[in-house]
């Protein structure tokens, strides 16, 4: 901190960015000291990417001024800001699938080095900073955890002074997070300043020295996580009490509505796991859940289960006691099922169309909007009005475009169209992935309320917070393959970290990510 | 410095009518320029290429003529190109519609029948269609692209055609002439108009146009047409079958480019030829962009481009300008319309170089 007469890393005075019909940054004030690692917190659309993106040159302030070491600077562009000794891990990876780690690493460094060279350094830097990576591989064989570390390791060869990490954990199972925090808290020791962005408020709380949070542009307070409870900072937030849902212990189940027996599927895309003898049942009034890291078949387990792709044998799938396995998604609404994508744009939107004609993508079948092939528009136009009204979805009409929505805003206009059709199964993936704290809040009790009317609901999430909190049952899926079912009240953590590294039986004390490594 | 497009945020939506007004007016004032530099006055060329072929009741009826097979074949493929099926032979398959309509007027002979020219409009739908759906089929069976197959296919017409007409269809009495009989009088399209060449086929067109916008418009059909092309993987979601809309997309584009082709042969032309249509299949893509492939837009964008064709003409006979002005003025008005639409999306920033990642 800036302290004593040591300038700070970064000082950020009165940052402001304005956007077409949106003050992103408002005056935003931020200082960051040497060593010292600093969450940055806020819901979807606080400001917080557009402020890092600030920082790191990609975007330019309107106004305000940035101060690196105590000397006034302009960053025009991510290379100036990397000469600066300024990293950043995106959210989402840039890697080259079909390169090696090493020709990676090569393709970030702004001054060419010999392949082989890189690859020792790449080695001694892994060492260092227990980032373990063979250079020689090819990304495309590798876990979401370990491309994660050839992005931190790129950034780690530039020597940064300042580290921002986007979202790092959320496709991390529990072991590699605590792995990742470990190597983060030695960095810091050494003097790097890492600027920490999550929504995860524990992990906040267990990490960062101290924190600031963002509310519409604005900072709204500067604190020390360590002192405030995970609901005092979600209140900062969020600017608001929530109360938060969660499941009432075990109310009696009826008869399942959703059977999925030995299915086996090839994988949907080039780089999709395939799915081997998965067995489950979802009883009426049951929510189960599914975890498990991205990339472990999940993408084709719904597409299978929602008709995308139809399973080899009609009975592989059955809703409510029908064979469905060879139905497509239309047929399958029809017997009852509901599905929530992951990707709300593009998948369960169409990001160019109104709010009315993406009511009538999925409602058309069982809200009877069509009349011998022709659209009846006013009750499509209700429809989506009552969408609206039931899930306080803030938008300016039901005539706005999908894509003008915030991604929470869209969640809940997705979940409610599904679940306004008061479906008999609902299957949803990630309810509430890159949602705020309020609308997350919003999304399980719907999710809860429907389960105690009686339908039987299927949650595939990596949030493992969330699945606990809303869960009856659960299962972990990895490499293709669903463990045993476990009871949510009786589960154990560790164990669950376990499965999700890819160990069924849970031998050996080491975590998930650092056995695959050292299997391949 | 160096220019950069940035994306607007939400496009203005009175632009993405307003811009073929806008591009139609830059590719006047460029013309101006261009008639200026060879040499001739401006405004007199104008009036000769855009009011001179308006300027009577024979004009007027020549330029629907020439309009009816440009919107025929816009609208089908304005289906294909809202679902991102780029059907390119709409030429080939207006040929194979004028094969099948002509050779059952030729069938027919001299004394047909009242039934031989609805028979003749249904099967130069079909012929149009069956050649659609060789692409429709290499598509959905084997991903083959369908750009290439229809294109490709449009050059095997119109030799099937040639050798019809060189060959097996040939007028005995036509001196050897490479072209079949005259068609009876009684299965020719009736004119609307005395001493005009306007024809049936104008106002089944214009219907047919609106029956398109009530279709994209207000049909369940037309919204997943329009969702596939948009977004195909929201399309899987609510179930619309793929390859479903790539079959229809592609037989009703090639039903309505063949009946275009049943048309000229029934109508303007009266026989089969080796030349049917100077490129109406191809000359229709830029009247679907033009219009938006939105049907009225069509229409409105046909009749123009039909103008361009009568205009070059004019400014030919009576400037002794070469013909190719109007293709000059096509190609004028398709790129600044194509520009003008990028600017729409897009703004310009004057910025230092920078390098731009993950933007989202």
């Amino acid at each position: 901190m800036a302290e004593r007469g040591v300038p700070a890393r970064l000082q950020l005075r009165g940052i402001t960015k304005q956007f077409p019909g949106c003050l992103a940054n408002d005056h935003i004030d931020l200082t960051l000291g040497p060593g010292e690692i600093h969450a940055l917190l806020g819901e979807n659309g606080a400001g917080k990417s557009t402020l890092v993106k600030i920082i790191y040159g990609i975007l330019r302030a309107d106004g305000g001024d940035i101060k690196w070491d105590g000397q006034p600077v302009s960053i025009a562009s991510p290379s100036q800001a990397r000469r600066l000794g300024i990293a950043m891990v995106f959210q989402h990876f840039s890697l080259f699938e079909s390169m090696t780690v090493a020709e990676n690493v090569a393709l970030g460094l702004d001054h060419g080095a010999g392949l082989d060279a890189l690859s020792a350094r790449v080695g001694e830097v892994g060492r260092r900073y227990g980032l373990a990576l063979a250079p020689e591989k090819v990304v495309h064989d590798l876990s979401v955890g370990e491309r994660q570390r050839v992005e931190i390791v790129r950034c780690l060869m530039q020597e940064p002074r300042l580290l921002i990490m986007d979202e790092p954990t959320s496709v991390l199972t529990p072991g590699e997070a605590e792995a990742l925090f470990i190597t983060l808290r030695q960095l810091a020791d050494e003097g790097c300043t890492i600027l920490y962005i999550s929504h995860k408020l524990q992990e906040i709380r267990a990490l960062c020295d101290r924190a600031t949070v963002l509310r519409a542009g604005r900072v709204v307070a500067t604190c020390d996580p360590r002192q405030e409870t995970a609901r005092d900072l979600a209140r900062l937030m969020i600017g608001e009490d929530f109360s938060q849902a969660s499941k009432t212990a075990g109310g009696p189940c009826g008869a399942a509505r959703l059977q999925v027996r030995g299915l086996n599927m090839a994988a949907a895309a080039i780089h999709g796991t395939a799915i081997t003898g998965i067995e489950f049942e979802v009883a009426a009034g049951e929510i189960l859940g599914i975890a498990g890291v991205a990339g472990n078949g999940q993408n084709t387990l719904l597409a299978a289960l929602s008709g995308e792709q139809l399973c080899p044998n009609a009975g592989d799938i059955r809703i409510d006691d029908q064979d469905a396995g060879d139905l497509g998604p239309r047929r399958r609404r029809r017997l009852g099922l509901a599905f929530v994508p992951e990707e709300r744009l593009g998948h369960g939107a169409v990001p160019e169309m109104s709010l009315t004609d993406n009511a009538l993508l999925t409602g058309y079948e069982r809200q009877d909007l069509l009349s011998r092939g022709s659209i009846m528009f006013p009750r499509t136009r209700d429809y989506a009005q009552r969408i609206v009204k039931s899930f306080q979805v803030v938008t300016g009409s039901i005539g706005s475009h999908a894509g003008s929505l915030s991604g929470g805003n869209l969640q809940k206009f997705i979940i409610g169209r599904e679940l306004l059709q008061q479906p008999k199964v609902l299957v949803v993936a990630h309810p509430t992935w890159g949602v705020d704290a309020g609308a997350a809040a919003a999304i399980h009790t719907a999710l809860l309320d429907l389960a105690r009317q009686g339908a039987a609901i299927l949650v595939v999430s990596q949030d493992l917070d969330e699945l606990l909190q809303i869960s009856d049952r659960f299962a972990v899926l990895s490499e293709g393959r669903l463990s045993e079912c476990m009871v949510t009240a009786a589960a154990d953590i560790g164990r669950i970290g376990l499965l999700m590294g890819g160990q069924a039986t849970g031998h050996g004390r080491e975590n998930g990510g650092e056995r695959r490594a050292a299997q391949t | 410095m160096r220019p950069r497009l940035e994306a607007r945020i939400g496009a203005s939506r009175t632009m993405v009518y307003a811009t073929p007004v806008l591009a139609v007016a830059l590719t006047m004032a460029c013309g101006s320029v261009l008639f200026a530099a060879l040499g001739h006055h401006p405004p007199a060329v104008l009036y000769a290429f855009f009011i001179q072929p308006l300027s009577s009741v024979y004009d007027l009826a020549e330029l629907t003529v020439k309009a009816t097979p440009l919107v025929l074949c816009a609208i089908g493929l304005s289906f294909g190109f809202r679902a991102n099926v780029w059907n390119i032979g709409a030429e080939g398959q207006l040929t194979l519609g004028a094969i099948a309509g002509g050779g059952i007027a030729l069938w027919a002979g001299d004394d047909a029948a009242a039934w031989v020219l609805p028979a003749m409009i249904v099967a130069g739908l079909l012929g149009g269609a069956a050649w659609a759906a060789i692409p429709a089929f290499l598509k959905t069976r084997f991903n083959a692209n369908e750009i290439l197959t229809s294109l490709m296919l449009t050059y095997v017409a119109i030799l099937l055609l040639s050798y019809l007409v060189h060959g097996p269809w040939k007028d005995p009495d036509g001196f050897s002439f490479p072209q079949s009989r005259m068609f009876a009088d009684s299965v020719l399209l009736p004119l609307l108009t005395m001493g005009t060449r306007l024809h049936l086929g104008a106002p089944i067109t214009l219907f047919l146009a609106l029956g398109a916008w009530w279709v994209m418009a207000r049909m369940f059909i037309g919204f997943q047409i329009k969702v596939v092309g948009l977004t195909p993987a929201a399309a899987g979601l609510a179930g619309f079958s793929v390859n479903r809309l790539i079959w229809i997309t592609l037989l009703t584009g090639g039903a309505l480019a063949g009946l275009a082709g049943l048309f000229e042969v029934a109508g303007p032309i009266g026989q089969l030829q080796p030349s049917i249509s100077p490129g109406y299949g191809f000359t229709a893509i830029i009247v679907a962009f033009l219009g938006r492939l939105h049907p009225v837009g069509i229409l409105l964008s046909g009749l123009f481009i039909a103008l361009s064709y009568l205009g070059g003409e004019t400014v030919q006979i009576e400037l002794g300008l070469p013909l190719a002005v109007s293709g000059v003025f096509q190609g004028m008005l398709l790129f600044f319309l194509l520009a003008a639409d990028v600017l729409v999306r897009y703004r310009i920033r004057w910025r230092r170089a920078a390098m731009v990642q993950e933007a989202g």
